[in-house]
């Protein structure tokens, strides 16, 4: 830089020729390997633009020689997540509900897949850890509308309930009796009344009655006790577990408009290892049956 | 005390400008008691170090026979008859809290003790040193070499150096890996390029650590990198014994000849002829004479080197010695010099040693074999069911630490009435599920309680959760809470 070097007279180090107020700036250069550091970074760079995605274009970008993009990137990643979880799809695959639900390496995968896959499918109505709502059962308990034994539960998860596009589906009608004139107003109360005796539950209407509208109305789904019938979905009226509520007014409301609750066939959304872990893990819920 | 030190140089002596480019030091071969003690700590050293990884220890047919080894993949650690679990990693904390100690401790008995003769880095630099003195020569020839021009020799020392260097510091690396997998497969695997990529990259960078290390950066990293000669100034006593130039007899230092003429003359001549011997010994290029210093590691050469002069001039030996202040002043007084090793400094730090010990010993020996943990679902909190119970749900991890299968039976207590059931595991003939957990594994299964609704008294109340290894007569117990609708 500076034409002349200059030495300081202390230091003995050179001076990089500036001065102000008499003052000398001493030229402490960075250290030699910092510096070497610096160029190779530089050739580095180079080497990175060449083989890697780096300078935009008017209306694309520069490819580089590798060849190499994020989403190439993932879609490997993602190819050898499959491979590796093909081993244990295939276990659960070949292995029987019972199997699984027995053998503690399997379950555990299965629980782990049914798991998520009931947080992404079932919890928008059957609630986290299968509590349920109303309208909604609960699958943590020991009442089962269609019966809750694994087999079951997988072909109810495979082809729904009242599912429309599922000829295989389970279908089971409470009827609208008020709607459809069947009962009269005064009969259906006491029909409801006679069903909430059943429980204990208080009552205002004639039992006696209710009783025999319920043996010609009710009974050939609901059984002559009232303990219902899993084949035709018919809930047991003699539990504590009420599906849409134990209130009077909603019980007469169910029976005026009838109940035609809907669960989507989920054979052709989800694959059939997805469908032996969702069973799995809704058996562990509760405990099944 | 610092009157007595201003005699030699101003405490604060600093050599040259605050910041300068390292200087290539050349440490001279020197022979003597330290020099001995530093080979056969070396040899004791790195021979645990290298050979350790292939000592075998026998622990049964479901676990590793090797006698240390960190396996992270399925997480435990193996220290012989020790087996720890990553939840009992505060066996490391006490571990790191007892190194901390015993080296203040170490500290305060003989200084540098550590940096001198049991650091790493020490090890391995004087390891590389004696290469570097086989091949180019001592010090002299070494010098003469690097300011030499670049012929065919000096290429070829500096290539033959180089290469068992990187040798020493792949087969280094090669040796750390093998902690924390099975030695003998891994040497086999890595030899047939079969091991894994991590191992091959840990190598490679404990290849280029070791050799920039020990061969390249060597008293740079004591000076600029390494916390504990701050530390460890900030920690020693005029009662610690360190490498002391004796300058209460080694001033005024000068030749034998003017020594001769000046005692002559009656004036008071020093033992130390000036001979910078120790200087030239010294691996981190350092006046032992300034007195105490940072640079200083007290690895004690500078004493063998003094005590090689001193012989040869019959004079009496151990100008350099470990020594203490308290020593120096005591003789400058005229008083007899001491050295105190018990005293509170180091009392504490045996007592301290001796406690965080105990209790990790005792730990050790009432070490369970098994354990239970217990989450109780978040939701549903509770369920009713048909007949009007309560059923709580809840995920249980039974903790097996013995290396054979053992079977758990599972009660619980609390609520009157419980019928409990363990999702995927039969009952019993007296109806307790009996879980099986593998050899030294870990299982999750899921509990379910019911009770018979006359038992669900209130909101919430306490379970213990008990798993009992009826075989062995260990019971491990967790306690939670059954919740029930509200009354």
């Amino acid at each position: 830089m500076a034409a002349i070097h200059e030495k300081d007279a202390v230091t003995g180090t050179s001076t990089t020729g500036h001065e102000w107020d008499g003052i000398k700036e001493l030229n402490t250069p960075l250290p030699r390997w910092w510096v070497n550091l610096f160029y190779v970074t530089i050739v580095w760079s180079i080497g990175y633009w060449v083989v890697y995605p780096a300078w935009p274009l008017i209306s694309s970008h520069t490819t580089g020689l590798w060849g190499y993009t994020n989403r190439a990137a993932v879609v490997e990643e993602v190819a050898a997540l499959k491979a590796k979880r093909g081993q244990s799809a295939a276990a659960l695959e070949k292995a029987s509900l019972e199997e699984i639900k027995k053998t503690p390496a399997l379950s555990q995968i299965a629980n782990a897949v049914g798991k998520a896959a009931f947080g992404d499918n079932c919890v928008p109505c059957h609630g986290m850890g299968g509590v349920g709502s109303k309208g909604y059962p609960n699958l943590a308990d020991d009442d089962w509308l269609w019966g809750g034994d694994l087999a079951v539960v997988e072909q109810t998860l495979k082809h729904g309930i009242r599912s429309t596009n599922d000829k295989d589906t389970r279908i089971g009608d409470m009827m609208a009796f008020g709607k459809t004139g069947a009962l009269k107003k005064d009969e259906i109360e006491q029909v409801v009344d006679y069903v909430r005796s059943l429980s204990k539950l208080d009552t205002k209407a004639d039992i006696a009655k209710g009783k025999e509208l319920f043996a010609t109305n009710c009974s050939s789904c609901h059984g002559d006790d009232g303990k219902g019938n899993k084949d035709l979905g018919a809930p047991n009226l003699t539990d504590a577990i009420w599906l849409y509520g134990k209130e009077r007014e909603t019980m007469i409301d169910v029976v005026t408009n009838g109940r035609a609750g809907v669960m989507p066939a989920w054979a052709g959304r989800l694959d059939a290892v997805t469908i032996k872990s969702l069973t799995v893990y809704v058996n562990s819920l509760g405990g099944g049956k | 005390m610092s009157e007595a030190r201003h005699t030699v140089e101003d405490e604060t002596f600093i050599e040259g400008p605050l910041y300068a480019s390292a200087k290539k030091i050349y440490p001279q071969r020197v022979q003597g008691t330290f020099r001995r003690l530093k080979w056969a700590i070396l040899l004791f050293c790195l021979g645990v170090y290298y050979f350790l990884p292939f000592l075998r220890w026998d622990r049964g047919p479901n676990l590793p026979d090797q006698a240390v080894l960190l396996d992270l993949e399925n997480r435990r650690f193996y220290f012989f008859f020790i087996e720890i679990w990553p939840q009992e990693v505060y066996y490391f904390t006490g571990l790191l809290i007892i190194a901390a100690m015993t080296l203040f401790l170490m500290n305060a008995v003989a200084g540098r003790v550590w940096c001198g003769y049991l650091c790493w880095q020490t090890v391995w630099t004087d390891l590389f040193m004696a290469i570097e003195r086989h091949v180019e020569g001592d010090r002299r020839e070494r010098m003469k070499l690097d300011a030499g021009p670049w012929t065919f020799n000096k290429v070829l020392k500096k290539a033959i150096k180089h290469g068992i260097w990187l040798l020493i510091a792949w087969w280094t690396g090669g040796a750390w890996v093998l902690y924390f997998a099975d030695a003998p497969t891994l040497v086999n695997e890595l030899i047939t390029f079969k091991a894994s990529s991590t191992a091959y990259m840990w190598i490679a960078i404990l290849t280029a650590t070791t050799y920039l290390f020990a061969g390249i950066m060597r008293e740079q990293t004591c000076l600029y990198m390494c916390p504990w000669p701050r530390i460890q100034a900030a920690l020693t006593d005029d009662q610690a014994l360190n490498v002391t130039y004796l300058y209460d007899r080694g001033e005024p230092r000068m030749s034998v000849k003017e020594a001769a003429r000046t005692k002559a003359a009656g004036q008071p001549a020093g033992d130390c002829v000036d001979c910078r011997q120790c200087v030239n010994v010294c691996p981190t290029g350092v006046d032992i004479r300034h007195g105490s210093q940072l640079g200083c590691i007290q690895c004690g050469l500078c004493i063998d080197a003094c005590d090689t002069v001193m012989a040869k001039l019959g004079r009496p030996q151990r100008l350099i010695a470990y020594d203490t202040d308290e020593a120096i002043r005591h003789r400058q007084e005229g008083k007899t010099p001491v050295y105190t090793l018990i005293r509170a400094r180091t009392m504490i730090y045996v007592v301290l040693i001796a406690m965080i010990g105990g209790g990790m010993i005792y730990k050790l020996a009432t070490r369970a074999t098994a354990g239970i943990n217990v989450i109780h679902d978040r939701t549903p909190l509770f369920t009713t069911l048909s007949d009007g119970g309560v059923r709580n749900g809840y995920t249980v991890r039974i903790l097996n630490k013995r290396p054979e299968i053992r079977n758990f039976a599972i009660t619980v207590d609390g609520p009157l009435n419980p019928t409990i059931e363990v999702v995927g595991v039969t009952p019993t003939a007296d109806w307790r599920p009996l879980v099986e957990v593998g050899p030294d594994q870990t299982r999750e299964v899921r509990l379910l309680v019911s009770v018979p609704s006359t038992s669900a008294t209130s909101a919430s109340q306490p379970i213990t959760i008990r798993a009992a290894d009826l075989f062995v007569g260990e019971v491990v117990t967790v306690t939670d809470h059954f919740f029930a609708p509200g009354k």
